[in-house]
């Protein structure tokens, strides 16, 4: 057998965690911890280049059975999708943990939910049974509860709660769901089994798919965050300490529209057709609410996280336009978000760290004193707001594209994202970075450090080699998603639209 | 072919990049040197590679770079054709002039560097977008374009009003931009490809219905309404001159507001099956020209005359595209770079030897103290005020002249342009007289002085293209038009008319050019009359439509993004969260007894929810 690459990536985090917190030296903790991640992120960046980009099914695939009669086992494996979704996490990883310097208060535990959390994360995405999988799910929480409950801001307890309240409603579903499945198709397939390869097999009438739809979705929705599900965010945003909001941001929402993707769109086909409708509204109001809220935000990571709930909307809604190119799209754009809604954050979290405040009018001026790191905003700002050569670029001008040819209303209404997405991100830099200083505390403030460039620059040169040729990242996706689609047009009546066939749609939204 | 034609592009782009990381170790002069060399290296490049066109119609070329969207079956492709061809000419050439004259007049900016390094940007943006042959890498230029255009007006970002105006600009643009995206996605649909020669053929072959081309050329207009600055998205512009002065002839003139009439140039195959698209065109040109025009007679800021005029000069393009004259569209295009750059670095010398005053009213006189400046000025406002043989003139005058033959309505469209071009007569003069006749008005300890020979030579090479500029598309003849003809053949032209007709109508609009100078000189010979009836405050205040607008959005829209975030979303959505959480809250501290801490107890809920759930999900046995 070969050697367990996917195994490895998520026992090196835990072994990573147990060794800081068993090496009782404070001051090693951050060096532990960003050692294991960057060698984590080896692995990962090993799987990349291994990866055979163009062919569809699961690669890398692990798999012991545990439990015969339930069907449970240890069943791993990386697809195009899942593959972007580990190599972002294991990139952002260390990143996060280099910008932590500011943690100074039990460091060591500090690190080691870091470096859980990563595992938890890694073995989310690489799970392909759905009770590992949930398992995974689950212990991922727990870390991230405790860094924003012990490591956030003021109102840490609360934010943390919250989030564990919303999460936890929504795995209380899904484990039904997971349940239910795993038990439903055992008439079908000669026994339950929460083998997610297996369960591909199983015809599922279209009432047992809207039911399981439903609690998967909704937990997946909640996480996301999908409309009018995403108060949870902002809060734990806010509280949440730099390298948390990083992780949070960069990979954990999408964790969410990967399920979405994995479980509701190839597991129940027939629910994703038929509730296309729904979800459709629910990203588009997403995209244009979370953008309106964000506009008028005091706090900047308020603002920032309001722009998450903008831009996953465009994601979900490239998601559920089901065609190749806003599928490609929606999973394009959830690496693109990570990359740049992470880097706002970190600049946002090293500007908190000199000043102490989220306020935006506590700023003004910010460029004259510090320019490197205004350029590094606006440079980010813009990538987010979608300008060409840049990597957001990419991804919405998929899913927007793609989403017009099977949902043209939708994806007309989408469109006015990108005017606002211009107006909160400029006016928040107009206010925080231009002018002249007018708060004395500002005056002396100092720009970018080394550690700061070292944590800047890898993110800034991935997010212009996505922007300018996105085309290995796209050919690493486009097998994957071709092959959803391909069940789907299988399994329903469904038919992804081609060009030229949506003509007539077109002049009935133009007249 | 291949490489010389991507340096057009990459020249630029590498003073850009080297700029932007040494420029400060470069400093003063180099890095204006190394941005100017750039540019004039692209300018050379292309007058070499357009040679091929000259002697004879040479093919259009393409460069391939790389693969790029596959999905959309385009690549990063550049298309060399004449039209792309004197796109570049321009661009390059008059810019290179103001590389050139921005050495000088940014002496000792702090930002020197910086400056070059966005100029060069800005270069290698309009470069894209001129030279993309699909309208993905167009509207890559397109957005870039509006990045540098950004960056630019708010150059000098300590200035909040500054930092506003590049922010309005950029905002103003991208909602020109949802027209071009909603355009991409109906193009797309279509034909399943944003390359141009698959959707102009596919139109040429019929897949095109009316209503469908209809949809598309008006969502394009939107487009080229923001980047142009046409009615109603013109409002960036007047603001954009807050930037330093060579950059608001950069985009008033050689880049960025020339974009939308190039793309409705290139884009003529479909305009061309959607005739009411095509009017609406004319239709906004028309207006936005009357409109703009009558603004600019009351302004006292030097620039924002300019300004208001820019807005004026690009309806005139609109009319010509609009009604399908587009070598007369691209030509008025062409000597309005030439003459409007001058005019702007003219009102940068001024503004220079005046030490940054740019209300005219405290002007007058400076004729003999700025002998350059005035001589090449009056150049530029003699060809922009149609007197013949100076470059506006020519291509004015058969803009005005294809519309007048298109005949029935568009004749009342002739009628507006002959006005506009009256009123332009008379405000150009106004300025002129305000600011270089008359007795001096000037401030105290205010000195004015000719600029240096850096700002002052390109002003002289400006005067000379404004002078002959119109000569390459005379009546007598049509050379430009002859060299565009290769682009446009597939598209039914519309011709001025010629003969005994084409004489009356020149000689119209040579006497309204005439009767607006009198006037003007009549009204200011003597004295600075005092305007400030309720007439022209209200001209001066641009019929206040900003502020009508800064209500809607900025106050009203503000109020209601007030109300969704702090009631709607924290109030309403949230507080039923919370709500809820509070009610569990409470149901937690009954369990108090049997748990201790939260966690735990939501760890239970957990389980006995999913067991309750499971129970019910079974019990329906249907699933």
């Amino acid at each position: 057998m070969d050697f367990p690459i996917l195994s490895a990536l998520i026992a090196l985090p835990v072994a990573g965690g147990l060794a800081v917190l068993l090496v009782k030296r404070d001051e090693l903790a951050l060096p532990l911890s960003i050692t294991s991640s960057l060698v984590t992120f080896g692995g990962a960046a090993w799987l990349l280049f291994a990866f055979e980009s163009g062919e569809a099914g699961f690669q890398f695939v692990e798999k012991s059975t545990w439990h015969e009669p339930w069907g449970v086992g240890w069943h791993l494996g990386v697809d195009g999708i899942s593959l972007l979704m580990v190599v972002l996490t294991a990139f952002l990883f260390p990143i996060a943990l280099l910008a932590s310097t500011a943690i100074t208060h039990r460091v060591r535990q500090y690190a080691a939910s870091m470096l859980f959390l990563q595992a938890g994360i890694t073995g989310v995405f690489l799970s392909l049974d759905l009770l590992v999988f949930f398992i995974f799910w689950e212990a991922m929480l727990v870390p991230m509860y405790f860094i924003i409950g012990i490591w956030g801001g003021e109102r840490r307890v609360h934010a943390a709660v919250k989030f564990f309240i919303f999460t936890a409603f929504g795995s209380a579903l899904m484990f039904a769901g997971i349940l239910s499945l795993g038990f439903l198709v055992s008439d079908q397939l000669g026994g339950p089994t929460f083998d997610f390869v297996e369960l591909l097999g199983a015809d599922l009438t279209r009432n047992a798919q809207l039911w399981l739809f439903g609690a998967f979705g909704i937990s997946f929705a909640i996480k996301v965050p999908v409309f009018p599900f995403h108060t949870w965010l902002p809060d734990a945003h806010v509280e949440a300490p730099t390298g948390g909001s990083v992780i949070l941001a960069g990979v954990l929402l999408k964790l969410g529209v990967y399920g979405l993707i994995r479980f509701n769109l190839t597991l129940f086909p027939k629910a994703a057709v038929d509730l296309v409708p729904v979800l459709a509204v629910l990203a588009v109001i997403g995209i244009l609410y979370g953008a309106i809220v964000a506009i008028v935000q005091t706090d900047i990571k308020r603002l920032v996280a309001y722009s998450s709930v903008s831009h996953l909307g465009f994601v979900v809604l490239g998601v559920f336009a089901l065609t190749t190119q806003s599928l490609q799209g929606g999973v394009i754009q959830m690496v693109n978000h990570g990359l740049t809604t992470g880097l706002l954050f970190l600049l946002v979290g090293m500007i908190y760290e000199r000043r102490h405040t989220r306020q935006i009018s506590e700023f003004g001026g910010l460029a004259t004193v510090m320019p490197l790191l205004a350029g590094a905003f606006l440079f980010t700002a813009f990538a987010s707001i979608g300008l060409p050569g840049l990597n957001g670029f990419v991804g919405e001008f998929f899913v927007l594209l793609g989403s017009y040819l099977s949902l043209p209303g939708y994806a007309i209404a989408a469109t006015f994202g990108v005017v606002l997405a211009a107006v909160y991100l400029l006016w928040a830099y107009q206010r925080m970075f231009t002018g002249e200083i007018t708060v004395e505390a500002n005056r002396g403030l100092s720009d970018l450090s080394v550690r700061e460039k070292i944590i800047i620059i890898p993110m800034a040169a991935l997010v212009v080699f996505l922007g300018v040729y996105p085309k290995p990242a796209l050919e690493i996706i486009e097998p994957s998603v071709d092959a959803i689609l391909e069940r789907i047009e299988e399994q329903t009546d469904y038919v992804v639209p081609e060009f030229g066939s949506t003509g007539d749609i077109a002049v009935e939204v133009a007249e | 072919m291949d490489l010389s034609l991507s340096l057009i592009i990459f020249l630029p782009m590498g003073g850009m990049l080297l700029l932007f990381g040494f420029g400060k170790r470069i400093g003063e002069p180099g890095a204006g040197i190394v941005a100017t060399l750039a540019v004039v290296g692209s300018f050379l490049i292309a007058v070499v590679l357009a040679f091929d066109f000259i002697n004879g119609d040479g093919p259009a070329e393409t460069v391939r770079w790389f693969e790029w969207l596959p999905a959309f079956g385009v690549e990063a492709e550049l298309r060399w054709d004449q039209l792309s061809a004197l796109m570049t000419l321009v661009v390059t050439g008059v810019g290179s002039l103001i590389h050139l004259y921005s050495i000088g007049y940014m002496r000792g900016d702090p930002g020197f560097g910086r400056f070059f390094s966005y100029l060069n940007l800005f270069i290698t943006s309009m470069l894209i977008l001129v030279l993309a042959n699909n309208f993905a890498l167009l509207f890559v230029g397109w957005e870039l374009v509006g990045l540098s255009s950004y960056l630019l007006i708010s150059f000098w970002f300590e200035r909040p009003i500054a930092a506003a105006a590049g922010k309005k600009a950029f905002i103003v643009n991208r909602v020109g931009d949802v027209g071009f995206i909603l355009a991409l996605m109906l193009i797309f649909s279509v034909f399943g490809s944003l390359g141009f020669d698959t959707v102009f053929e596919g139109a040429h072959r019929g897949e095109l219905t009316v209503t469908m081309a209809t949809a598309i050329a008006l969502l394009l207009l939107v487009g080229a309404a923001g980047k142009s600055a046409q009615l109603p998205l013109y409002v960036w512009l007047p603001d954009a001159m807050e930037g330093p002065t060579p950059v608001s002839a950069l985009i008033h003139a050689a880049t960025m507001v020339t974009a939308g009439v190039y793309m409705v140039a290139r884009t003529g195959a479909i305009f061309e099956l959607a005739p009411i698209a095509a009017a609406t065109v004319a239709v906004v040109g028309g207006a936005t020209a009357l409109f703009a025009a009558t603004i600019a007679i009351a302004q006292r800021d030097i620039k924002r005359v300019l300004a208001y005029s820019t807005i004026s000069q690009l309806g005139y393009m609109f009319m010509g595209v609009g009604a399908a004259a587009y070598t007369a569209g691209v030509f008025h295009l062409m000597t309005h770079a030439f003459f409007k750059a001058l005019l702007f670095l003219g009102a940068g010398s001024v503004i220079h030897g005046m030490s940054g005053e740019q209300d005219m009213h405290k002007m007058g006189g400076l004729a003999r103290k700025m002998p350059v400046t005035f001589a090449t000025m009056a150049i530029a406002w003699l060809a922009i005020s149609g007197i013949p043989p100076f470059a506006g003139f020519w291509s004015k005058d058969e803009i005005l002249g294809v519309v007048f033959e298109r005949g029935g309505l568009w004749q009342v469209l002739w009628g507006v342009g002959l006005v506009t071009a009256l009123l332009t007569a008379f405000y150009m003069t106004r300025m002129m007289w305000l600011t270089f006749f008359g007795e001096p008005r000037w401030d105290d300890g205010v000195e004015p002085h000719e600029s240096p020979r850096l700002m002052t030579v390109p002003l002289v090479v400006l005067a000379g293209l404004s002078v002959v500029g119109g000569l390459v598309n005379t009546p007598f003849k049509a050379t430009l038009e002859h060299f565009l003809d290769p682009v446009f053949e597939a598209v039914h032209l519309a011709h001025a008319p010629d003969g005994s007709l084409a004489w009356i109508l020149a000689a119209v609009s040579v006497a309204a050019g005439i009767i607006g100078i009198g006037a003007a000189i009549l009204r200011y010979r003597s004295r600075v009359p005092v305007e400030d009836g309720l007439g022209w405050r209200l001209l001066g205040n641009g019929y206040y439509i900003d502020d009508v607008y800064a209500g809607v959005f900025a106050g009203g829209g503000k109020l209601g993004a007030d109300w969704l975030a702090f009631r709607f979303d924290v109030r309403g959505i949230d507080g039923a969260v919370e709500g809820i959480g509070s009610l569990t809250r409470k149901a937690g501290g009954w369990l108090r007894p049997l748990q201790t801490g939260f966690v735990r107890s939501y760890g239970l809920a957990i389980i006995a929810g999913a067991v309750g759930l499971l129970a019910w999900f079974l019990s329906r046995g249907g699933i």
